[in-house]
């Protein structure tokens, strides 16, 4: 552990910004199912610093997702620490955590999960609607993060109404609209063509190059987790690999070098 | 504050995207609110009415007949035995502490004739104190005085109903009528009254000093009723009681006999028809409220399968920062619209059905504002109580859990 820590320190980070935004040590979880207990993390420990980009891989089954899950807040393990932005996460409250879901983390998931029947602007606005904000400034960030990832002439579209690259746009656009400190997303070209795919890393380089923020992506094709910084591997839920991008691809050159498929 | 007023608009929009099924759970409420309304306007009509009618009457007032009920049914005639004496009538007013004025009554049915015009009425011998008693004025003319009465004069006062069959629009006051071939002058028109309890026409008389008809229409010398007013409506089961032991030690009944007289207290009567009629209400009432309450287990079902299917929509939610807290009020805030909605249309529908059982049945309603603010605050409780358990469940939810859910 100690040995990670150095490493970690010692990784060239964005100029300006090196404290921890999540540090976890030692992060057990285990689900009871009738008489088998299902280990799902056993031990993880890992600090990830202001305006990192970290793509985490592995098997299905290593855990990956319950790790983000428990970084989203929307888990708790079942032991371990585990500290966001120096707050202690194992200490809160049900309410506290919905706060800090709210106030400091934005997610995308693989299946989207945006709200049927609903505009885009709607979905994008949810997170503002438990924040307490006013419609009109509610109006006037949705419209910002619509325009962030490239859809403003959408805001009225319904899901059904948009392609999967659309609604995953969407979908990250709901997870910035409170300007969080850390975006993680699960999958989220899981479901998505390849060209697809690369547009949404575009989406993700342009947040952490210029906006600085801190991603955490989990992903299943090595390709995709080329354009972070940095990848972690899982294998039953231990942290088996931990290293820097060597060759970091860039999705506009990517977009650019692409075919146009014409029909 | 922000955060409750979106969260209800929110509740109000997840209602309009299922319009159907949002206005056939709010149908149980507005059935139920509705039939509470109608059911107990009906009743409260009645009730009403009754009151109105006794009070109308004279609420103090006391009838001793002849004849008597015992408990093998009807003995005797009321009124066809010759028992009751004016002696008997002028011992009361003179004796009982509680009674305040006495009139005899005598009453037969006869025709009588106004130029070509015919009517068969019934004409009543009362003394002095009839208008008193039976709280009755005049509209045009007079009463007969105690010198009409002591001299057994043919004058007479008519009720609304006879004057408009013999009279047409002609002012009666003054004229002349015969009644079985004898000429009577008219001095005076009695005020409409209406129906009485019993749904007869109480305008359809003729009232005229008891002497004259004692003497010159139905020749005896007994009368078939008193009259009795008590000095006030609490008094007059006291009166009641001095009456009858009066009455008693006058006829000389002994102490094994029953009486041979009927006293009856309208009074009583009042009591009994409004205890009867206010059964009759909470019966009504009740039943009415059975459907209310289904139409409350109608909203709970429907919330509950609401949170199930929006098993998703609430992981989402909770994911973005909902509390549970945020989602429980917001399903909370569904079903009480729900409630209140129906509530407010049942309201609409119960009052209007009142109007349209009254106009079509003939049967007096009376909506009243205390049974419309029930009706409202239990729909409310019942959105409360019927969305409570849903809304919980709701806000229980794991967010993971509830963002697989399928
Ligand atoms: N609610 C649960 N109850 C029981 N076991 C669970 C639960 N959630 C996850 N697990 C188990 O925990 C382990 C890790 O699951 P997790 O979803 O984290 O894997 P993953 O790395 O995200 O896999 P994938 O790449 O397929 O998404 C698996 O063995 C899974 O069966
Ligand atoms: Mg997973």
């Amino acid at each position: 552990m100690k040995a990670d820590l150095k490493e970690a320190l010692e990784r060239p980070a964005s100029p300006g910004d090196l404290q921890p935004v999540i540090q976890a040590s030692n992060l057990h979880k285990y689900y009871d199912t009738g008489t088998v207990r299902v280990h799902a993390l056993r031990g993880i420990s890992i600090e990830i610093r202001k305006g990192e980009f970290v793509a985490i891989m592995g098997a299905s089954g290593s855990g990956k997702s319950t790790f983000m899950n428990i970084v989203g807040c929307l888990d708790k393990p079942s032991e371990g620490t585990y500290f966001l932005e120096g707050t202690d996460v194992s200490r809160l409250s049900r309410i506290e955590l919905a706060r800090l879901r709210n106030e400091r983390l934005g997610f995308v998931f693989q299946a989207f999960n945006l709200l049927n029947r609903t505009t885009a602007m709607e979905n994008v606005e949810l997170p503002l609607i438990y924040a307490g904000v006013r419609a009109k400034e509610r109006h006037r960030r949705s419209l910002e993060a619509l325009a962030r990832v490239g859809l403003s002439e959408r805001a009225d579209h319904i899901p059904s109404q948009l392609s999967g690259g659309q609604q995953q746009r969407v979908a990250i656009a709901r997870s910035l609209v409170n300007h969080p400190s850390i975006l993680l997303a699960d999958e989220p070209t899981g479901n998505l063509d390849s060209r697809t795919s690369v547009e949404i890393m575009q989406v993700f380089q342009e947040l952490n190059e210029k906006e600085k923020l801190t991603i955490i992506l989990v992903t299943h094709e090595y390709d995709i987790a080329e354009y972070a910084r940095r990848t972690i591997t899982f294998r039953d839920g231990r942290i088996v690999k931990d290293q820097p991008v060597a060759k970091r691809r860039v999705a506009s050159e990517v977009i650019a070098s692409l075919p146009l498929l014409e029909d | 504050m922000i955060i409750f007023f979106t969260i209800i608009r929110v509740a109000f929009q997840a209602l309009g995207r299922n319009k159907l099924r949002s206005t056939l759970t709010m149908l149980g409420i507005i059935i139920g609110v509705s039939a509470v309304i109608a059911m107990v306007s009906i009743g409260q009509g009645a009730q009403a009415t009754i009151s109105q009618q006794i009070a109308n009457a004279g609420s103090n007032m006391l009838f001793v007949s002849a004849g008597s009920w015992n408990q093998g049914g009807f003995r005797s005639g009321a009124g066809t035995l010759s028992t009751l004496t004016v002696e008997d009538a002028l011992a009361i007013q003179r004796e009982c502490s509680a009674v305040r004025l006495v009139s005899p009554l005598v009453r037969t049915s006869v025709p009588v004739v106004f130029g070509n015009q015919n009517w068969m009425t019934s004409i009543q011998g009362v003394n002095t104190n009839f208008p008193a008693i039976r709280l009755w004025e005049l509209e045009g003319g007079s009463f007969f005085t105690e010198q009409d009465e002591a001299s057994a004069q043919r004058v007479c006062v008519l009720g609304k109903t006879v004057v408009e069959n013999l009279f047409g629009g002609q002012d009666p006051v003054g004229q002349e009528i015969r009644i079985r071939n004898s000429p009577w002058r008219v001095i005076g028109v009695l005020k409409a009254k209406g129906q009485s309890g019993m749904g007869q026409d109480q305008d359809d008389t003729i009232v005229a000093p008891y002497t004259t008809v004692q003497k010159k229409v139905l020749g005896i010398t007994y009368i078939h009723s008193i009259m009795v007013s008590a000095i006030s409506q609490a008094a007059s089961s006291v009166a009641e009681q001095q009456i009858t032991g009066l009455l008693r030690q006058r006829h000389r009944i002994p102490a094994s006999e029953d009486n041979d007289f009927m006293v009856r207290n309208l009074s009583d009567l009042a009591e009994l028809a409004n205890s009867a009629n206010r059964v009759m209400t909470m019966l009504l009432g009740s039943i009415a409220f059975v459907s209310l309450i289904v139409g409350g287990i109608g909203v709970m079902n429907i919330m509950l399968v609401s949170v199930t299917e929006r098993t998703r929509e609430i992981g989402i939610r909770m994911s973005v920062g909902a509390t549970g807290g945020d989602i429980q009020f917001q399903f909370l805030t569904e079903a009480v619209v729900l409630a209140v909605f129906g509530g407010v249309f049942g309201i609409g529908i119960g009052v209007l059905s009142s109007h349209g059982i009254s106009t079509s049945l003939g049967w007096p309603t009376l909506v009243s504002t205390s049974a419309i603010g029930m009706a409202f605050s239990f729909a409310g409780a019942i959105g409360i109580a019927a969305g409570w358990y849903p809304a919980l469940k709701a806000s229980r939810l794991d967010p993971i859990e509830a963002l697989r859910y399928e």
